[in-house]
């Protein structure tokens, strides 16, 4: 009866697409960097500069769309240095990435304390706010569960389309997926294999950090540290959860953020009994538990984890 | 220009990695030193005196230096076996928890007993934190990366509840923390009024141990062929997963014996804020020294020096202490730069 009334609530299904937005924006991010042949574990650190940049623009008094373009060319920043250790130069993606987190995430505290030196609770900015769809807004039951968000929101499950055509309709996604799958083949069609690499990686990166920048100007209005919490590691699971496809990573943190907002509510109804910690493990115990469904059918991108190096044989 | 494999490294050069990634993390630093205004010379200065300018700021370096050294083993193991096991923090803590269950009074034993039963214990928990990624990838082939990570985070809040519920110290005034470990199971101080403990012997000692293993015993050599090539090593008839199950379990207990350190030779109890990221630190440990044991030892002192130091010259030059992070971050992208010209060198094409 409980869970039935937590299914048919409104609130519940609006919250679902909230916590799934930054894991949409980075899940595909991920996603485009490991079809080139790249494994981006930069990306928890990436997210916590996006969130940092967005905020820090808007606190300047910059304008919230000016403040995606900065968060996410922040992000292709960061992309680009891991490509340029990773692609350019060939060096282990898994000790890169992790730098790349640790220094990101590093920068993006060290800036915060320099600002903020003494402050206690963090500043707000107004953040993005709702906006209702002529028309449907006014739906009984759908229109504050899909039709009365932020735009940032709408853009989210925009982003998802536009992936697949470019990823499978155009030439330019073509190459990044035989990039990643025989990178020999595409030098051979005279296309340079770093380049799209790198290209990859930097727009994949950039979507990480607008997710990153999603929880501090439309999800929330402040910095937080912390704030990204295991987000990212979670987005990396949710890529092999999809098997590499941008639809499927759609329904994977569609999926992954409604089980969040369950158990949200969940706790607030047998939180009595069973201590919080326990709900707060689901999203990680979850993602594990993705990832072993999967397993057995994961069909890994062929040249993920292996550099390329003109003339050298894989 | 391209990079062409060496056939062999020169000995000097193996030394620039390290050199290489020192000056590429101070530059970066200094960068932001700048921007906060302060005297980048005065910075450095004021770093090397607060980790190593009086005993009682060399004896804070070393005992932030034992858990480092323990984790960077940790990972140092792992990675040279290509077991990517992230998870040093969650099973740093794994092995602090039992460690507390176990020498909170459950046991009375004399010291001589007791003190080594605690470092058992905690390693077996360690262990056993990388017993379901080892599983899951050797099995399942799941990603032992992410599986590591995410545990990281599910242990915590295990520590979480354990430290508010069943565990929580009755005299503690209402706050997270455990009952003391008893004195029987406390390492004894090296000197006298610091904080300096008998683990540094412990983690040294795990250094040579691992070295020797490493460089004399048959582990040693598969585990070196497993890491230079999985695929030969197998056709040659080494086990995979046996191999990789011994490297998780090493790797696994020596984070474990992290935990077990701070607790019962610094802290005395366990809280949630037992460790700053000393397993995320651990892996730049790790890869500043090559992955070489005994590198470890001066990489881990040298890491530890800098978060010691960059904490009182922060207090003092009003520099926000996450300078310390920057530069270990930059120091393990600069090492990887360093480590590639050691084994390519660059040649006009």
């Amino acid at each position: 009866m409980d869970i039935l009334e937590i299914l048919l609530s409104a609130s519940f299904w609006a919250a679902t697409i909230r916590i799934a937005c930054p894991l949409i924006f980075a899940t595909l991010g991920e996603l485009i960097c490991e079809r080139a042949g790249v494994l981006n574990l930069g990306i928890e650190g990436i997210m916590t500069a996006g969130a940092m940049s967005g905020w820090l623009w808007v606190y300047n008094g910059g304008d919230l769309y000016g403040a995606v373009l900065f968060a996410a060319s922040i992000g292709a920043l960061f992309g680009l240095l891991h490509a340029s250790f990773t692609v350019s130069l060939g060096l282990s993606q898994h000790v890169t990435g992790i730098g790349i987190t640790l220094l990101a995430s590093s920068m993006s505290y060290y800036i915060i304390k320099m600002l903020l030196p003494e402050s206690t609770s963090p500043p707000k900015i107004v953040s993005f706010q709702n906006i209702d769809i002529d028309g449907l807004s006014n739906l009984p039951f759908f229109g504050p569960a899909l039709f009365s968000h932020t735009p940032l929101t709408y853009m989210a499950f925009l982003v998802v389309p536009i992936i697949m055509y470019l990823l499978y309709r155009t030439p330019w996604g073509l190459a990044v997926r035989i990039a990643g799958e025989n990178p020999v083949a595409l030098e051979a069609q005279g296309i340079n294999v770093v380049l799209v690499r790198t290209l990859a990686v930097m727009t994949g990166s950039a979507l990480m950090a607008v997710g990153g920048a999603y929880l501090t100007i439309s999800a929330f209005d402040a910095f937080y540290f912390g704030m990204i919490n295991g987000r990212g590691w979670i987005c990396v699971a949710l890529v092999i959860f999809a098997s590499w496809r941008p639809g499927k990573a759609l329904l994977g943190a569609l999926l992954f953020a409604g089980l969040d907002a369950f158990q949200v509510r969940m706790q607030q109804q047998i939180g009595a009994y069973i201590p919080y910690q326990f709900f707060l493990m689901l999203p990680y115990v979850l993602s594990i538990v993705a990832m072993i469904i999967v397993a057995r059918r994961a069909e890994y991108p062929k040249a993920l984890l292996k550099p390329y190096r003109r003339g050298e044989r894989l | 220009m391209h990079l062409e494999l060496r056939e062999s490294t020169p000995w000097w050069l193996s030394f620039c990695a390290p050199i290489l990634a020192i000056i590429g993390s101070m530059l970066l630093a200094s960068m932001f030193i700048i921007w906060a205004g302060a005297s980048v010379i005065e910075a450095f200065k004021m770093i090397g005196i607060g980790a190593f300018g009086s005993t009682f700021a060399v004896s804070e370096t070393f005992s932030r230096a034992i858990p480092l050294m323990l984790t960077g083993l940790a990972a140092a193991i792992a990675f040279r076996a290509q077991f990517y096991n992230i998870g040093a923090e969650g099973q740093l803590y794994c092995g602090a928890l039992v460690a507390t269950v176990v020498g909170t009074g459950m046991f009375d034993l004399p010291a001589a007993v007791m003190i080594p039963f605690l470092f058992a214990c905690g390693a077996l928990a360690g262990a056993m934190a990388l017993l379901l990624p080892w599983y899951l990838k050797t099995k399942l082939s799941v990603d032992e990366v992410v599986t590591t990570l995410l545990l990281n985070f599910v242990i915590l809040l295990l520590v979480s509840f354990a430290l508010e519920g069943p565990m929580r110290d009755p005299m503690s005034m209402g706050w997270p923390q455990t009952a003391p470990i008893i004195d029987e199971g406390i390492l004894p101080a090296l000197i006298p009024r610091t904080r300096l403990h008998a683990g540094l012997y412990f983690a040294v000692a795990m250094a040579v141990v691992l070295w020797l293993l490493l460089r004399y015993s048959v582990f040693g050599f598969k585990v070196k062929a497993m890491g230079l090539n999985a695929q030969a090593a197998r056709h040659a008839g080494i086990p995979p997963k046996k191999t990789l199950f011994w490297v998780a379990m090493i790797s696994g207990a020596l984070a474990g014996t992290a935990g077990v350190s701070e607790v019962a030779g610094l802290k005395g109890y366990l809280t949630l804020d037992l460790s700053p990221g000393f397993g995320y630190t651990g892996i730049a440990v790790a890869m500043l020294a090559n992955l070489h044991p005994l590198g470890i030892i001066l990489s881990a002192i040298f890491l530890a020096g800098i978060s010691v130091g960059a904490d009182s010259m922060g207090r003092a030059l009003g520099i926000p202490s996450y300078i310390a992070d920057i530069m270990v971050a930059s120091a393990v992208l600069s090492v990887l730069i360093g480590l590639m010209f050691t084994r390519y060198r660059v040649r006009r094409s």
